[in-house]
């Protein structure tokens, strides 16, 4: 790359002493800030929209009711609540060994130019642009219908949600296992432990905090997805907490689209509520991520 | 000076042959566990192609593939005579949608990038990156509350446009707000990544600011700035959440962005919650929209990823 | 820094023999501490290794080839020569950690106490356990000191108590009076110097019977590294020792032989390799050498 752009290039950027050019400057300047201001601006009316509309409904008594098809006043989100931690643990369990396996896989066994290191890889690359409404009809297909057969439930959204979300924890594992050098891994071969005991004892430690900051990662983009939710066929409205993994549920992202979607306009009130005790839970989640990343994160 | 090996002086032998002991066969046991893990994402793209192309097969075998894919009614959930499975319109309002969305997320998100790159000082940097971040993170169902109950009452009625309670226009706006962040950051990453060596030897030769990032820097990112715009287009083309919530029911081809519009997802996740029978052509029309939408989205993403390799290989 | 008699003794025998010595010939075992700690006068020395027309190759480039010499038990030996020669390739294949490099295959024999370790039924994690590496840059464990001398005796599955373990080794190390108060302590927070050592300790805290050093002072100061000769000197006595170094002084300093490599450019082929051009007592090769390449590289006249 050389330090000089082309000679052509040169004669016109020296144009520059001219006023016609400051003003460009100028404009092109304001123009930029302009664009910052964008997602500046509308993160912030969104947020106000959402506080103005439905604070004054955020109450113990709406998270502790149940949801109501005939009073928008007395209406809540217990139900949706419940499911969606229910659903986030179930979802962490599965994807924290299988991503984190499948890390460890990538980086420590597999031979990297072989052909099942490179399919495994791209597949994971694609996954990761598949709209997420597709994974809600692999959901449909095989987990609720289908080979597995599970029926509208919690483990079946877990699954699905789990599947969405595999490749940020394979992807950030991936990047923490990395980060562990390599003197570590010699240091402790040469001392006569094998590869497992290597991976076990000295590597995954050193990544535990990069791993962890990913799941929480995941799980932040698994806790307000809707639509695979929505194609599973799980409950957007509903009077019952769920008791087990085999039983069906609703969610937070569901309950808030149900009460938005609401012909009648009242509801709309809850809706946003419900969407502060969503931001909430996400304000929540990310705070613990940079907590545990500042505490425990290890220069190398 | 004799050297002798150690066997005749009889210092013993330590113990070096490989025994099946368990924790070999525990070292093997470990390696196929995790290959399994690992296959699941190989397991999952099978499964998504295998649950999609079943019922499409399916579908084409009711509804004929030219029918699907030239036919430009789409009224796939109606009755009787007037039902009808073109998807020529879905298509089109989804790339509409998208058209919408990124005429905002394009400049704005560009824009961004290259202020963010070539203008801010690194504190501001510090403040304006978690911005984005965080717009990144909200839920699309906020993004679709927001565009019904905000964007569409006060904004554009408000300007004193003639929409109608679900519309394109706001669903594709706040589409473009929401793919906005993807492209600022991704478009970013390509500037930075310029060296600056490029603007230093520019500035010497006593250009401005605004050239040398025109003339100087955005060329030589380009292939990095493209793979942003062609990711901003992947997400936008498979948003449902936003077009369910906000854009409307109905795929009619049109150009008028105050009518309602539906998009491929949003229908995929509409018709799955309606009362439709497992046997019947609507069943199956789920599938084959999710299909088509299936391999546009891999499609725009292999060309990301040409264009991310492209300007990855300028600089290593 | 006190070393009670009676231990130091066990530690000879453990280091020196996976079983008492008393079994193989009838000689009783003091006899056999006594004649490994006297090599001339007993006119015969005991070789630990045997290496015989030893390769290395990367994919297609050879690093290092016909090498072929014995190296002795209680002694230090040294492996000099300029950068690129291959004595760290070398090195490392004395304790099979080149198999962690993909590319690279070994040909030729390595006799450890009369076994081939490249044989195909040798298990490379079997052979670790008996060969302790410290490495040029030290790298302790992200572990309190403590966990870092006890992860070796942990995963090897040593028996007896741990702190006794950990002092045995740390003491050998000559670091225990200096972290005896502070073992719960993270091992980052020492000097480099001090990393080092602890890096020496781990390595004998499994009680190996060799030590492999791949120039270990390089990046340390001189005070440092003086340490590091005066412990090597003293743990001679009970280990066998193979230090890489680029320092001539060093090796002359602390070495009973020094193999002194080179590195050939193959004429049809454009690729370099390294050999070795001499090897023998220490004293010979720096004062007397039989090689005119050697006297160049120990007088300082080529790099």
């Amino acid at each position: 790359m050389s330090a000089v752009p082309e000679a052509g290039l040169s004669r016109k950027v020296v144009e520059r002493a001219s006023s016609g050019q400051r003003t460009k400057d100028l404009m092109f300047r304001l123009a930029l800030l302009f664009s910052v201001s964008v997602g500046f601006v509308v993160l912030a009316a969104l947020v106000l929209d959402v506080m103005i509309d439905g604070a004054s409904r955020v109450s113990l008594d709406f998270i502790t009711s149940f949801p109501s098809r005939i009073s928008p006043e007395s209406t809540g989100v217990k139900s949706a609540l419940i499911g969606t931690i229910y659903l986030m643990v179930l979802c962490a369990v599965f994807i924290v060994p299988v991503g984190v396996a499948t890390a460890v896989y990538l980086e420590e066994y597999a031979n990297r130019d072989s052909r099942l290191s490179r399919l495994i890889e791209v597949n994971i690359q694609n996954l990761a642009a598949v709209p997420s409404v597709v994974y809600g009809i692999l959901g449909l297909a095989f987990i609720v219908r289908g080979p597995l057969g599970l029926g509208p439930v919690l483990l079946a959204g877990a699954l699905t949600l789990g599947l969405l979300v595999l490749p940020v924890v394979i992807i950030v594992s991936r990047e923490a296992i990395r980060a562990v050098p390599s003197s570590i891994r010699e240091g402790s071969l040469a001392l006569g432990a094998t590869q497992w005991q290597t991976i076990w004892k000295q590597v995954l430690p050193g990544a535990l905090p990069g791993i962890a900051t990913g799941v929480i990662l995941a799980l932040s983009r698994a806790i307000g997805e809707t639509a695979p939710l929505l194609v599973i066929g799980a409950a957007t409205f509903a009077r019952f907490n769920p008791e087990g993994i085999t039983d069906r549920f609703t969610a937070m992202p569901l309950a808030i689209f149900e009460f938005i979607s609401d012909a009648d306009t009242e509801f709309r009130a809850a809706g946003a509520a419900a969407i502060i005790v969503l931001l909430a839970l996400l304000v929540v989640m990310n705070a613990g991520a940079i907590f545990l990343r500042n505490r425990y994160e290890r220069k190398w | 000076m004799e050297a002798t090996s150690a066997g005749a002086t009889g210092a013993p032998r330590p113990d070096l042959y490989r025994t099946r002991t368990r924790r070999s066969t525990g070292e093997a046991a470990i390696r196929y566990a995790l290959l399994a893990a690992a296959l699941v994402s190989v397991l999952t793209t099978t499964g998504i192609v295998f649950s999609l192309l079943e019922e499409t097969v399916v579908f084409f075998g009711d509804v004929g593939v030219g029918e699907f894919l030239s036919g430009t009614k789409w009224t796939p959930l109606a009755g009787g005579e007037s039902q009808s499975f073109g998807v020529v319109p879905l298509v089109f309002d989804t790339l509409y949608l998208t058209g919408i969305g990124l005429l905002v997320a394009i400049p704005f998100g560009i824009g961004s990038a290259i202020y963010l790159s070539e203008y801010a000082s690194p504190r501001v940097r510090r403040i304006l990156k978690p911005v984005l971040e965080v717009l990144s993170g909200v839920p699309t169902i906020v993004f679709g509350y927001f565009a019904l109950t905000f964007v569409t009452p006060e904004i554009l009625k408000g300007l004193g446009l003639e929409v109608g309670s679900f519309n394109a226009l706001s669903a594709g706006l706040v589409l473009g707000v929401l793919v906005l962040p993807t492209i600022a950051t991704v478009a970013d990453d390509a500037l930075t990544a310029v060296p600056g060596s490029l603007r230093e030897g520019a500035f010497g030769l006593g250009a401005s600011r605004m050239q040398v990032s025109v003339r100087v820097v955005l060329p030589a990112a380009l292939s990095g700035v493209v793979a942003a715009l062609v990711l901003g287009a992947s997400r936008a083309v498979g948003e449902t959440v936003i077009i369910l919530v906000a854009g409307g029911q109905k795929a009619d081809l049109t150009l008028d962005p105050t009518v309602a519009m539906q998009n491929m997802a949003a229908f995929i996740a509409a018709a799955s919650r309606a009362d439709i029978p497992t046997s019947g052509p609507e069943y199956g029309a789920i599938f084959a929209v999710g299909t088509t939408l299936f391999v546009m989205t891999l499609v725009l993403n292999a060309i990301s990823i040409r264009f991310v390799r492209k300007y990855r290989q300028v600089y290593e | 820094m006190t070393q009670e008699p009676d231990r130091q003794e066990r530690e000879a025998q453990a280091a020196t023999s996976a079983v008492p010595s008393a079994s193989s010939d009838g000689q009783p075992a003091a006899l056999q501490t006594e004649a490994h700690g006297q090599k001339l006068a007993a006119g015969t020395r005991e070789a630990i290794y045997d290496l015989d027309d030893v390769g290395v190759t990367y994919g297609s480039v050879p690093a290092v080839r016909e090498v072929t010499f014995p190296i002795y038990q209680h002694e230090i030996t040294a492996l000099i020569g300029p950068s690129g020669c291959g004595k760290s390739t070398l090195i490392r294949c004395l304790n099979r950690m080149n198999d962690l490099i993909p590319a690279a295959s070994v040909t030729g024999k390595v006799s450890y106490h009369g076994q081939n370790l490249y044989d195909d039924e040798i298990d490379p994690v079997q052979v670790r356990k008996h060969i302790g590496m410290v490495f040029q840059k030290p790298n302790p464990f992200p572990k309190s000191i403590y966990d870092n001398i006890a992860f070796g005796p942990r995963v090897l599955g040593m028996d007896g108590n741990m702190d006794e373990i950990v002092e045995s080794a740390l003491r050998r190390g000559a670091l225990w009076a200096e972290v005896k108060d502070r073992l719960k302590t993270n091992a980052f927070g020492m000097s480099g110097g001090q990393q080092q050592r602890l890096c020496i300790a781990r390595a004998l805290a499994t009680s190996p019977d060799v030590i492999l050093m791949d120039e270990p002072c390089s990046a340390l100061d001189p005070i440092s590294t003086g340490r590091i000769e005066d412990l090597m000197l003293e743990l001679k006595e009970n280990y066998s020792i193979v230090i890489v170094t680029h320092n001539m002084q060093q090796a002359a300093r602390v070495s009973n032989m020094t193999a002194f490599f080179t590195v050939e450019l193959d004429a049809d082929e454009k690729q370099r390799t390294g050999r070795v051009v001499e090897y023998d007592e220490t004293e010979k090769v720096f004062t007397n050498p039989s090689d005119e390449r050697t006297e160049a590289y120990v007088t300082g006249k080529v790099g």
